[in-house]
Order: C-alpha cells, then sequence, then structure tokens
C-alpha cells in the first residue's frame, strides 16, 4: 500500500499494518469557497492521527468532509481500501456503520437518556433484542465512566460527562475508525487526560484507528502518533510527521504552534 | 488634630489603598507578599511623591477625591508636555483629549507619567486620541517615558486602527437582485429535495414498518392533538358565534333567520373547521417543529444522525408528518362541531331558535361528502404544517438568531400554502363537482 514513511519511526501497532484512511487531492469548500486544496495524507491502521492547525484553517471542514457531511469538491477519500465519495449510497451506508464520531459538545439527542442515546445505533443497526441492546449500553457506559448516569438526560450531566457519553455512543457500533472533534474543548485538565486515557485504551485494546482535530498540545504530545498540519493561507497541509519532528521543525508556523511542549516536554 | 489635618490623614489612606490595589492588579508578588508594615512605608513613601498635590488638597476647601484621573498640558516653545496621573478607570469621569488640546502645536508631544496610579483602557484610549491628534497636526510623538506596557499597548490599538477600514456591506441593485434570484433557486432545490426525501423515507418505512419510530410518533400525536384541543376549542367556538352573528344581520332582514344553521353547517364542514384547526397547528405545532429541530442543529444532534447513517428524515420528520396527518383530521372534526355549537348559541339567544330546530336545519343541507371535502383538505393542511415546520428546521442556521427565524419562517410558510392549497382545493372540488 501506499507509504509515506520518509524516515519516521512507525508507531507501535498492535496487529495489522495497512491503510485505513487515504486522501487523495481532495478539495473542500463551500459556496464555491475553496477552504482546502491539494489535500493527500494517509492514515494507518491503529493510528493515532492528529490534524492540527490554527482557528480557521479549515480542520473542522476536512473533519466534516472525511465523515461525508460535507461534499468534497474534488479528489477521493477511500477507506480500508474502498472509496468513499464514489460510492453507491447503499455502500456509502455500510461504511459509515464503520465510523464513530465524537463531536464537539457531544450532540447526544437531548430528548433520549443516555443509555437510549448509546442504544440507538443498535437498534437500528443489530437485531439483538432489547436485554442485549440494555445490557451492551450499559456496559459501553461503565467503559467510559458514567455507572449510574444510565437513565440521566444529556442537560442532567456535566460537559465531560458529556463528551464521554458522546464516546460511549461512537463506540457503541465497535467502529473501525473513530473521528474526534476538538474533544478538549472546553475540559479541565484533569478530564482532558481522563478522556486521552480513555483514547489511547480504545486504541490498545481495540486496534481502533483514531482521527482527532485538536489543538491542544498536552493530547498531541501525549497521544499523537502522526499529526499534519493545515494553513489557512496555504490551503492545506504545511507539516506532516511525528510530534517530535514537528516540534524541531524548521519552518516558524510549525515549531511556533508546538512550542510549549518541546520546551518541557510532556 | 484640626479639621485639614484629618483630610490630609483621610488622603493619604485614599492613597495607601489605592496603591495596595495597584500592586494586587500590577500582579507584583514581591510587594504584596511583604509585611503590612513595608507595605504601609511603600504606599507613605508613594503618597510622599505627590506631595505637591496633597499640599493643594490640604489648601482646598473641599475635599476632593485624591485618586481621580489627571491630566495637564503645558506649551513651552516646540515642546507640549502632556502629564498624566492619578487611577484612570473607565467606570468614571476622565479628562477628554479634545477639551485639553492646544490650539497649535509645532514640534513635539512629549507624554510624562505623573504620580500614575491604577490604569485601564480608558488611559489608553486617551493616549490614542493624543497620538491621533498629534499625527494630524504633524507633531512628534514622544511617549518614551510611560511604562513599557502602556507603549506596547499603544503600539497595538494603533495597528487595529490602521486595520480599521469599515467593510461596504452594499450591493447595487444588480447584485441584490443577482444575489436574491440564485438564493431563490437554492431554495426550491432544497424544498424539492426535501419532499423528495421525504417521498423516499415514506416507502422505506412502509415497506419496513418495523424501524418506524413508533415511539415517537405517539408522543407527537399526543402534543399536537389531544395538547391542542382547549385552544381548538375556544377558536372555534368563537368562529362559529361571529359567522352566525354576520349571518344574522343578513338574513334576519329576509325573515330567513333560521337559514344560520344551514350557513354555519356549510361554512364549518367545508371551510372553517380544517382552515381553523390547520392554522392553529401552524402557530402551535409547527412552530415547535422547526425550533426543535433547528436547535437540535446547532447542537449538531442531526449532524450526529447522519453520521450513522441514519436518515434524519427518516428518524425526526417522518414521525411528526405522520401524526400532523392523523391528528389534523380528527381536530378539523372536532372544530366543526365546536364551531355548530358556537352557532347554535348566538341562534338561541339572539334569534330564538330552537337547539333542535337548528339541527335539523343544517342536517338538510349537510351531507357526507361536505364532510369529506373539509376532511381531505385537514390531511392536506397537516401535511402542509409538517413538512413547513421540519424544512425550516432543518434549514436553520448554526445560530440562536437562526433558529428563532427558522420558527417565524416555519409559521409564516405553512400559513401562506395553507391558505394557497385551500384556494386550489376550492377551484378542485368545484370541478368535480363535490
Amino acid at each position: 500500500m501506499l507509504s509515506d514513511s520518509k524516515g519516521m519511526e512507525s508507531p507501535v501497532v498492535p496487529g495489522d499494518a495497512g491503510t485505513a484512511i487515504e486522501v487523495a487531492g481532495l478539495e473542500c469548500g463551500y459556496d464555491g469557497r475553496t477552504v482546502l486544496k491539494d489535500v493527500h495524507f494517509t492514515v494507518r491502521r491503529g493510528e493515532i492521527f492528529f490534524v492540527i492547525g490554527g482557528s480557521g484553517c479549515g480542520k473542522t471542514t476536512l473533519l466534516r468532509t472525511l465523515v461525508g457531511l460535507t461534499r468534497p469538491v474534488g479528489g477521493d477519500i477511500r477507506f480500508l481500501g474502498r472509496s468513499f465519495t464514489g460510492a453507491q449510497p447503499s455502500e456509502r451506508l455500510q461504511m459509515l456503520r464503520t465510523f464513530g464520531m465524537l463531536f464537539q459538545n457531544g450532540a447526544l439527542w437531548t430528548s433520549l437518556t443516555l443509555r437510549e442515546n448509546v442504544s440507538l445505533p443498535l437498534e437500528e443497526y443489530t437485531s439483538l433484542p432489547q436485554e442485549e441492546i440494555h445490557r451492551l449500553a450499559t456496559f459501553r457506559l461503565a467503559q467510559v465512566g458514567l455507572s449510574g448516569f444510565e437513565d440521566y438526560y444529556p442537560a442532567e450531566i456535566s460537559g465531560g460527562m458529556r463528551k464521554r457519553a458522546g464516546l460511549a455512543r461512537a463506540l457503541a457500533l465497535d467502529p473501525q475508525i473513530v473521528f474526534f472533534d476538538e474533544p478538549s474543548a472546553g475540559l479541565d485538565p484533569i478530564n482532558v487526560r481522563r478522556l486521552n486515557a480513555l483514547v489511547s485504551g480504545i486504541r490498545d485494546t481495540f486496534g481502533t484507528t483514531i482521527v482527532i482535530v485538536s489543538h491542544d498540545l498536552e493530547s498531541i504530545f501525549g497521544l499523537a502518533d502522526r499529526l499534519i498540519m493545515l494553513d489557512a493561507t496555504a490551503q492545506g497541509i504545511i507539516a506532516e510527521g511525528t510530534p517530535r519532528a514537528l516540534a524541531g521543525s524548521s519552518d516558524p508556523r510549525v515549531s511556533d504552534f508546538l512550542r510549549f511542549s518541546a520546551d518541557k516536554p510532556v | 488634630m484640626d479639621r485639614l489635618e484629618m483630610v490630609d490623614q483621610r488622603a493619604v489612606e485614599v492613597e495607601e489603598k489605592c496603591v495596595e490595589r495597584v500592586h494586587i492588579r500590577a500582579q507584583e508578588p514581591p510587594l504584596s507578599l511583604e509585611a503590612p508594615g513595608c507595605t504601609f512605608k511603600m504606599a507613605r513613601q508613594k503618597g510622599l511623591e505627590h506631595g505637591p498635590r496633597r499640599g493643594d488638597i490640604g489648601a482646598m476647601p473641599v475635599l476632593q477625591n485624591p485618586t481621580d484621573a489627571r491630566a495637564t498640558v503645558r506649551a513651552d516653545g516646540d515642546l507640549v508636555e502632556l502629564r498624566v496621573g492619578g487611577v484612570w478607570r473607565l467606570s468614571e469621569a476622565l479628562p477628554q483629549w479634545k477639551d485639553l488640546a492646544p490650539a497649535k502645536v509645532s514640534g513635539r508631544l512629549r507624554v510624562v507619567p505623573d504620580g500614575l496610579g491604577y490604569w485601564d483602557m480608558s488611559l489608553l484610549l486617551f493616549l490614542d486620541q493624543a497620538a491621533r491628534w498629534s499625527v494630524v497636526e504633524r507633531a512628534e510623538w514622544d511617549g518614551s517615558a510611560l511604562p513599557e506596557r502602556l507603549r506596547a499597548l499603544l503600539v497595538q490599538i494603533e495597528a487595529t486602527r490602521e486595520a480599521a477600514t469599515p467593510v461596504d456591506r452594499c450591493e447595487n441593485l444588480l447584485v441584490t437582485v443577482g444575489l436574491a434570484t440564485r438564493k431563490a433557486v437554492r431554495e426550491m432545490r432544497f424544498i424539492l429535495q426535501f419532499v423528495g426525501e421525504c417521498a423516499l423515507a415514506t416507502r422505506r418505512s412502509v415497506l419496513n414498518p418495523g424501524h418506524f419510530r413508533w415511539k415517537d410518533c405517539l408522543a407527537e400525536m399526543q402534543a399536537c392533538g389531544a395538547m391542542a384541543l382547549p385552544v381548538v376549542s375556544l377558536v372555534s367556538f368563537l368562529v362559529g358565534l361571529t359567522l352566525a352573528y354576520s349571518g344574522a344581520i343578513v338574513l334576519r332582514r329576509y325573515g330567513g333567520d333560521i337559514y344560520v344553521a344551514d350557513i354555519l353547517g356549510v361554512a364549518m364542514t367545508r371551510e372553517m373547521g380544517a382552515v381553523m384547526a390547520a392554522v392553529v397547528l401552524a402557530g402551535r405545532t409547527g412552530a415547535a417543529f422547526a425550533a426543535q429541530l433547528g436547535s437540535m442543529k446547532v447542537n449538531e444532534e442531526i449532524d450526529a444522525l447522519s453520521t450513522l447513517g441514519i436518515s434524519p428524515v427518516r428518524f425526526l420528520v417522518l414521525p411528526r408528518l405522520l401524526a400532523l396527518s392523523i391528528m389534523m383530521p380528527l381536530l378539523a372534526l372536532y372544530s366543526n362541531s365546536m364551531g355548530v355549537l358556537g352557532g347554535m348559541v348566538v341562534a338561541k339567544t339572539v334569534l330564538s331558535i330552537q337547539p333542535t330546530a337548528y339541527w335539523v336545519e343544517m342536517l338538510t343541507i349537510v351531507d357526507l361528502p361536505d364532510l369529506a371535502v373539509g376532511l381531505i383538505k385537514a390531511v392536506a393542511f397537516g401535511l402542509i404544517v409538517g413538512l413547513s415546520g421540519c424544512l425550516r428546521g432543518l434549514q436553520a442556521e448554526r445560530s440562536a438568531a437562526g433558529v428563532g427565524h427558522a420558527t417565524t419562517s416555519a409559521v409564516v410558510t405553512a400559513i401562506i400554502l395553507i391558505i394557497t392549497a385551500d384556494a386550489l382545493f376550492a377551484v378542485l372540488f368545484n370541478a368535480f363537482g363535490l
């Protein structure tokens, strides 16, 4: 498969190697305005991959395009070797089930309890009996440390808990790829660390590929195997590599962004 | 201690407090961590620096707050010296540069801090005005005596001033028309796409009814049907009452009082029942749908459904549409009876027609087809209210204002479409001879 490891140490991946996501020549934008163009990158299976960049650089647009919420203007996205952009609706639907997505504020359905939130994907896509779904949802919530809160509504719990519940829902269908939109936004450092520990735990246990859009330096240096950095003026990727390699980059746009932690490694 | 000394003492106290505050604000740990005695000494020294001022206060008959912001301008040949001192707070009265600016100047404007205590953005704005004035008057700006932090801020505020060219949002007529047309076309496409999606989702749900959200549908039926009964009762009863009154005025003249029952029967069953129920539900339920779906969109809940591959139309829109198209005819039927009842009350009290006579007379003209016409319309109106509510909700912009706009737009769209559809039905039923 395509391999672009230019002398970088490859991440420790349990089990298989191979490519999870391939993005080639992707161009995204909306209303006739180009946000990103000529985006190429590859995410390996079981990798924790970060997308970083300043505000307004198109991180969120890239993520929304990857999960199919926004149509790309051009280029191709391939998941596990299959093209997503050119897929038939039914095939596309099948591919959607292999993803999980954690939205910035959890995006829990407010009219459903936490357990119902986690159960919904299972009810929609599995033929499991109701009790089994019930047990599985309870287990998923316990995995993210929300035992005892199964019957709470999203409005009744804190932001950090909402995010963890969102993670439980994203994991409900045992996705092969999980996308995170700014997981650390609005969380205190302790909750960020807890979430990070959860994320790496998921990768280690299930070999899940994880793509995170973030600019939290602690998470980047603590979690990322590899990352790409986007830039608003360049309208594309300006750097790719491991966090340490990028922190020592000669490009000031990159090294400035990552400086804080380079001085004081986590 | 005489009175003047007491005033003096008070001034020192105020100064001390103020200096302490400045220390805390400026976050200088060594000073604030020192023993109170030392702080006091510092304060005193600081206070002594204002020697002349304290003397002033002592000599003045009234107590003046020594922490007031002050600015003085002294011209001396080529050099204009601006002294700023005291405490500058946005919330207090402050000197204005335009009151102080010298008439003409050549050479240099030098700014000197003179016992400057706490300051915030107000001082910055003041100095910025002075700096702008110096540019206009071609005077050389000399702020080298100012504290470092203030100088840095002045550079920043100057940079924003240069960059701030107001954005001109005015477009010429042609551009406006073009943009509006493009928007209308996009809107039309969205509506067609939405209706198409609804149709596809309906087909899927018919083929696979197990996946339909029956629970949501029942909840919506309760919310839009049973809960709307009081409003529908009131509105329909009053409409019946008004219709009967206006009918009575004309009919009485010809001695045809009893025909008020015919008017009420036909008008309510064919027209008013369905229309009144629909208008009430457009305001009540259509708006609620738009607000619900709109805020779900703001909260990314709709996106969360899409990423799971669950169609928001199937999941959210269909249960609501079904609920409305079941409940609307029932409400129309109920509205009919309430309207007829309203007419009956007027007939009895104003025209002295017995309720039985009213009822029998009404049955001579109202037939099953009339009822059917009303009910067919009601189903269509239910779909219209549901579709416009959900459409506007899904179209909502991701902001609080967007949700408000969606709600308004949902009600307006629904009412316009209801009236239009009613007119179309009138033509259609006339052609079929119903």
